[in-house]
């Protein structure tokens, strides 16, 4: 199914009010920037205490025969460095000039508006009706040439075609691979109890191109990609109690790998895919176990008579981290995927549960409780005073997704009686609400990257 | 971790008190075994026997729904009375099952929630079977905070949404 955007952006203020409520200081809050212009999503930018990147994404010019297309590829690539808080693209309506090509480019424009890069491209007919786009990246002060490619995709994928581009953009700049091709999944409940219509959508990172993979009218959660991105697994009651679920993305076929008594929960993939850590509570109460998904045998991680769940996996495989109530109130905790100990990763705040760990697995997202206010929070271990740095003003902030390049995170929070979700780049700076069509929106699960 | 050991024994023992006290109910079902007993669902629980219309008409059975505090999970004096109507409801009709649906506010983790609403079911669970409902008409299903009565961010939403529903189904 492919839906007209359903997704629109809104602004939020993030700045003065979560930085004070944060105790930053008052040096870092400044004066929100203007939004882009009025149809386009608009964003607050808190400029933070590192420069942003400055780059112009002009518009590309459309060189194809026929009808011009409804995606205005640059606005993607502008919309996507933007959201990645890396960048501080140039307004559209600021774009003076409209080269097309690198040799069109007048630098002294450029400087004058204090860009460092500037990006151009054109869009040209490719073979079988496909669209070619080429584009180019300039060094403003250098007047050098850092990028000149061309992708081709289908007419109807040009928003994709957008997404490769901001990835190739963004890696060349910052060195770290973009991630803005990449799909995410969230549940979404539409109706009042007990007639509450439950989907699990799948959609572009950015929240357009969203898809249903399940209806039901009994509770959906935790939706979980495999590595490769072709599957998810999640908790459906569609049966009447928790199960699990997993289910692959293209064809809608799906299978029933846990429906044991008591709580089938918190299924997670392990980086290779062969295994699945989840929760069931089977023997008395929950604990982690994992599921060899070809043979199907289960192995018990923990044994504790707290709540043990949300296991996450570590990047090498080797161990999990994992939500426990053995202390009293939840925090974090890992243990090896043989068993054995569990080791307390979190002391700060009441209240700690539902990680999320970045790629090099040296940042751990999870949902932070102190009082009745819930806020995202992100422990940095490679820093050497390991604080928790607090993303998300709350107050029922949870479920932290990173994405595959750990430069933003997706999270969960309420607007009055709706879920809604937000994108927030890893350092906080900013914040975007993905406001969808069909209400209540929650739990929120990056997938990987995509292979093309 | 020794403190936190400490804390965990401490628990289950809390665990294993209000098991006894439930039991203490049972033993002595005249109702005034808690201060807080409900006056008014005294009379029918120490009657002779229920008819199965009593399901719907009885004051005391007509009540399905056991409130907990924040991160509590054991069963407060005031719904004792609750429990033991229940449990002899549950006893005298072995034809019926009961689902225990345990429910959990909003705040926090879902699937943590989730394990919150098993053990408020399990403690009603205990407190069903020491009162003397047999086990295997009891089953516990835990919805976390996916099934809100209210959606309200306030202490008086969450109160209602921190649930046990005692539901009944007919073999």
């Amino acid at each position: 199914m492919r839906a007209k955007p359903l997704i629109r952006f809104a602004n939020h203020l993030l700045c003065l009010l979560a930085l004070s409520l944060l105790g930053l200081g008052p040096a870092l809050a400044q004066a929100p920037q203007a939004g882009l212009s009025s149809d386009v999503p608009t964003i607050v930018i808190n400029t933070g205490t590192a420069a942003q990147l400055k780059i112009a994404v002009v518009p590309f010019a459309f060189e194809a025969a026929g009808a011009p297309v409804e995606t205005d590829v640059s606005d993607v690539v502008r919309m996507d460095l933007s959201r990645s808080g890396t960048f501080a693209p140039l307004d559209k309506k600021d774009v003076v000039e409209f080269p097309t090509r690198g040799n069109d480019i007048k630098y002294a424009t450029w400087n004058l508006l204090k860009q460092q890069f500037i990006a151009v491209g054109r869009v040209t007919d490719a073979d079988g009706g496909a669209m070619r786009v080429e584009f180019e990246l300039y060094d403003v002060a250098k007047q050098e040439r850092l990028l000149g490619l061309a992708i081709t995709g289908q007419r109807s994928d040009l928003r994709g075609v957008g997404h490769q581009i901001a990835d190739l953009i963004y890696e060349k700049i910052t060195g770290l691979r973009g991630a803005f091709w990449t799909r995410v999944a969230y549940v979404t409940a539409a109706g009042v109890s007990p007639n509450i219509n439950y989907a699990l959508m799948v959609a572009d990172s950015d929240g357009y191109n969203p898809q249903v993979l399940v209806k039901s009218r009994e509770p959906l959660l935790s939706p979980s990609w495999s590595p490769d991105g072709k599957k998810l697994a999640y908790v459906s009651f569609e049966r009447g109690d928790s199960a699990i679920y997993i289910q692959e993305i293209a064809t809608g076929s799906r299978q029933v790998v846990s429906n044991r008594k008591g709580i089938n929960g918190a299924p997670a993939f392990s980086p290779d895919g062969s295994k699945l850590a989840l929760t069931l509570s089977y023997l008395g109460n929950p604990d982690i176990f994992i599921m060899d998904l070809a043979s199907r045998e289960l192995k018990r991680v923990t044994n504790h008579f707290s709540i043990d769940t949300e296991a996450q996996w570590m990047p090498d495989g080797q161990s999990l981290v994992f939500t426990s109530d053995r202390s009293g109130k939840p925090q974090l905790y890992t243990v090896s995927t043989a068993g054995g100990d569990a080791t307390r990763l979190t002391f700060q705040g009441e209240y700690n549960a539902k990680s999320s760990i970045s790629y090099d697995g040296k940042k751990f997202a999870m949902a932070q409780g102190t009082g009745n206010v819930y806020r995202i929070a992100v422990l940095d271990r490679s820093k050497s005073a390991a604080g928790m740095n607090v993303l998300s003003p709350g107050s029922v902030d949870e479920s932290p997704s990173f994405a595959p390049n750990g430069s933003m995170l997706l999270y969960a929070a309420t607007d009055g009686p709706r879920g809604v979700l937000y994108a927030v780049s890893a350092d906080g700076r900013v914040r975007q609400r993905l406001v969808l069509a069909d209400g209540d929106v929650r739990e929120p699960s990056w997938g990987p990257f995509r292979q093309r | 971790m020794n403190t936190s050991l400490r804390l965990a024994i401490a628990a289950l023992l809390c665990v294993t008190a209000v098991g006894c006290a439930k039991k203490a109910v049972k033993t002595q079902p005249s109702g005034n075994t808690e201060s807080t007993s409900q006056p008014t669902t005294g009379g029918s629980t120490e009657a002779g026997g229920y008819k199965e219309t009593d399901l719907t008409s009885d004051s005391c059975l007509r009540q399905r729904v056991i409130y907990f505090d924040l991160d509590k999970t054991e069963i407060k004096g005031e719904f004792q009375a609750q429990i033991a109507c229940h449990s002899k409801f549950i006893r005298q009709f072995p034809n019926y099952n009961v689902t225990l649906e345990g429910n959990a506010d909003e705040r926090g983790s879902r699937e943590y929630n989730l394990g919150l609403g098993e053990r408020r079911g399990n403690a009603v669970q205990s407190g069903l079977s020491s009162a003397g409902a047999p086990g295997n008409q009891l089953n516990v299903v835990s919805y976390g905070e996916e099934r809100p009565t209210c959606k309200d961010h306030s202490e008086d939403c969450w109160s209602k949404n921190r649930r046990v529903e005692i539901v009944y189904t007919k073999n």
